[in-house]
């Protein structure tokens, strides 16, 4: 009540303390992921200066010697810059085609098993890998194609003596790294999707069915009319990560083989080598800047023209 | 309302897709659903298998004899071991509780329907889904300005907030708890903590045990900040431990000239056995197995409302 009368009789310059001081208690509130973000999230987004530098930490962030866009023009002198965008760039569009599909498709499959029992049991076993980290599925996948591995045995036994050493063997990868990520996410995505559809109203399919639709039909006219909302966010957020590499398969999966580079390595491998055993900043600094500005490109353009076909799957 | 299931469920039944039809899915996806699982199975074998099958036979379902050696081993000499489990409880523990506590406050924040600061506080952690300064800037940041290199809380500290999880905790409280709840309270003399803390807090418990689930697994199964700062034996988490072990082996076998060498033996020889890496990755990864079938009832309507529209 005090507040209130209070606010009548300030003048309009102290309208923004008055707020502040009614709802400090929700700035308090706010003020512990503030905090996180500006230090963790915005201090990085300014650190990018050393992209421009040649970086020595006496001397600091804002002290160091600016050599401009040298960094950039040594990242993409070099083959490098383009074997890592393309590597990045299509194994995202692989990921992306082939998990939707895989997971859209099951969905429809686990929702028309009306055996629910099953169908539930099913879910729980194919969500699984979802829950394993990519430490544990780098030596799953090593015990089946490492030296002593099912593979190797399985030739073996077949009586072959020629034993592969699958980890510097280039064209096995972008097919097996395609294959781990659909193995380990579309258990997960199917289930999201599973969510959704039994969201759908029962009327839908009633009207469907009166109208003679076949059950191929219905999920064709009624289902995926439905999911194309969801499927579209999750491709606007995939956009904006067509640049960002898994660093999870293409350093652990791989162990880091260096003879398969050409074929896994992607930007995040490539900063990360570049930080940590070059100690070349500059660079690195600049491949992911330049990771970073065409992913906010890629995001931006997806959802501008998302909102031109479609305005209400648009994200923001 | 009786009457209305009961002819829904009739028309669920009209509308069944023809039994062979069933059946054929049914095993299809059977089948799906255990070749999806079955490499973990043969971990699980493999950690079992005695030395001699696996030298004759190398890694296979069927090992001619097994042995618990290898989990035994663990747990008499496995300090390291020992050290990675107790500092990944430790780590997971306090980020887990200090991250879904302080994002269902700033989610709270967002859900305020009049404050005028709700905007700025949404662009805030918006914009950090859209942009980020990249992997190095972080790096110097944490190590030369807040000299977090081998700590502790780098560990804790890492991906703390996701702006991702606040959104679905913010569609969650406003979902899910009427405004009118909040103008009552506030009728009542209840301020925004007390009311954060006698209303929001026990009515968002589904939606905080989903979010806690994914921070909690996410958190047990990061290897990479452990990579990226930690030196400290003392401090290295389970899955960092598990992928430097795997490619020192691999670097020295990859490396005929080394692994020949009397030294490159003597190291060999001092890693961990096979059977070995595989019990520590089961050991690893029962408690998230555990984990998982116990947040199961608030999975699917955390996942439901995480895909609403942010």
């Amino acid at each position: 009540m005090a507040e209130a009368a209070n606010k009548k009789t300030a003048p309009r310059g102290l309208r923004l303390v008055a707020g502040f001081q009614k709802h400090w208690r929700l700035h308090i509130l706010a003020l512990p992921v503030l905090i996180y973000m500006l230090l963790f999230s915005y201090a990085p987004m300014f650190g990018v200066v050393l992209a421009f530098e040649k970086y020595t930490v006496t001397r600091g962030f804002f002290g160091s010697e600016w050599v401009g866009l040298r960094n950039f023009e040594f990242l993409f002198a070099t083959t490098d810059a383009w074997r890592i965008t393309r590597n990045t760039v299509l194994y995202n569009i692989a990921f992306i085609l082939l998990n939707t599909t895989l997971s859209v498709l099951l969905a429809l499959v686990l929702n028309e098993m009306y055996l629910r029992r099953l169908s539930k049991s099913i879910q729980t076993l194919l969500i699984m890998p979802y829950f394993l980290s990519m430490s544990v599925v780098a030596i799953i996948v090593y015990a089946f194609i490492g030296p002593t591995g099912v593979v190797n045995s399985l030739i073996k036994a077949s009586g072959q003596r020629a034993m592969t050493n699958w980890y510097t063997y280039k064209p096995l990868w972008p097919f097996l790294l395609v294959f781990v990520n659909a193995w380990k996410g579309v258990g997960y995505t199917a289930i999201v999707y599973v969510a959704s559809i039994s969201g759908i109203s029962q009327e839908y399919y009633e009207a469907a069915v009166l109208d003679g639709a076949s059950k191929l039909q219905q999920a064709r006219y009624v289902t995926l009319p439905h999911l194309r909302h969801i499927i579209v966010i999750m491709l606007i957020l995939s956009m904006g990560g067509m640049f960002r590499g898994d660093m999870g398969l293409s350093y652990n999966v791989t162990q880091n083989s260096g003879a398969l580079y050409e074929v896994t390595d992607v930007i995040d491998t490539y900063v990360y080598r570049a930080l940590k055993t070059l100690g070349n900043t500059g660079m690195s600094t600049a491949a992911g800047l330049y990771q970073s500005l065409v992913g906010f490109v890629l995001i931006l353009i997806s959802n501008r023209v998302v909102k031109h076909v479609d305005e209400e799957s648009a994200l923001f | 309302m009786k009457q209305k299931q009961i002819s829904d469920n009739s028309f669920a039944k009209i509308n069944r897709i023809r039994p062979w039809v069933n059946a054929v899915f049914s095993s299809v996806m059977s089948v799906i659903a255990v070749a999806t699982v079955i490499p973990v199975v043969l971990v699980f074998i493999v950690s079992i298998t005695s030395s001699k099958s696996l030298t004759l036979r190398g890694f296979s379902f069927f090992p001619l004899s097994t042995s618990f050696t290898a989990y035994q081993n663990l747990f008499k000499s496995g300090s390291q071991l020992v050290d990675s489990y107790l500092i990944t409880i430790a780590i997971t523990a306090v980020h887990t509780s200090v991250s879904v506590m302080i994002m269902t406050m700033y989610a709270y924040v967002l859900a305020q329907q009049r404050f005028a600061a709700r905007k700025f506080y949404t662009f805030v952690i918006f914009f950090t889904m859209l942009f980020s300064g990249g992997l190095v800037p972080s790096y110097i940041i944490n190590v030369n300005v807040l000299n977090l290199y081998d700590s502790f809380w780098i560990l804790v500290l890492t991906s703390m907030v996701s702006a991702f999880n606040i959104i679905v905790l913010r569609t969650f409280i406003s979902t899910t708890i009427p405004i009118e709840l909040f103008d009552a309270a506030q009728i009542d003399g209840a301020n925004d903590f007390t009311i954060f803390w006698h209303i929001v807090l026990p009515l968002s418990k589904a939606g905080l045990a989903t979010i806690s689930l994914f921070v909690l697994v996410g958190k047990w199964n990061e290897w990479f900040p452990g990579m990226l700062y930690i030196d400290n034996p003392k401090l290295i988490p389970l899955q960092t431990m598990l992928t430097r072990i795997q490619q020192k082996i691999d670097f020295i076998k990859n490396n005929s000239s080394i692994a020949s060498t009397p030294d490159g033996i003597a190291m060999l020889k001092n890693m961990p056995s096979e059977q070995t890496r595989m019990a520590i990755l089961v050991i690893t990864t029962v408690p998230i197995l555990f984990a998982y079938p116990f947040f199961q009832r608030y999975f699917i309507q955390g996942m439901t409302i995480g895909s609403v529209k942010g």
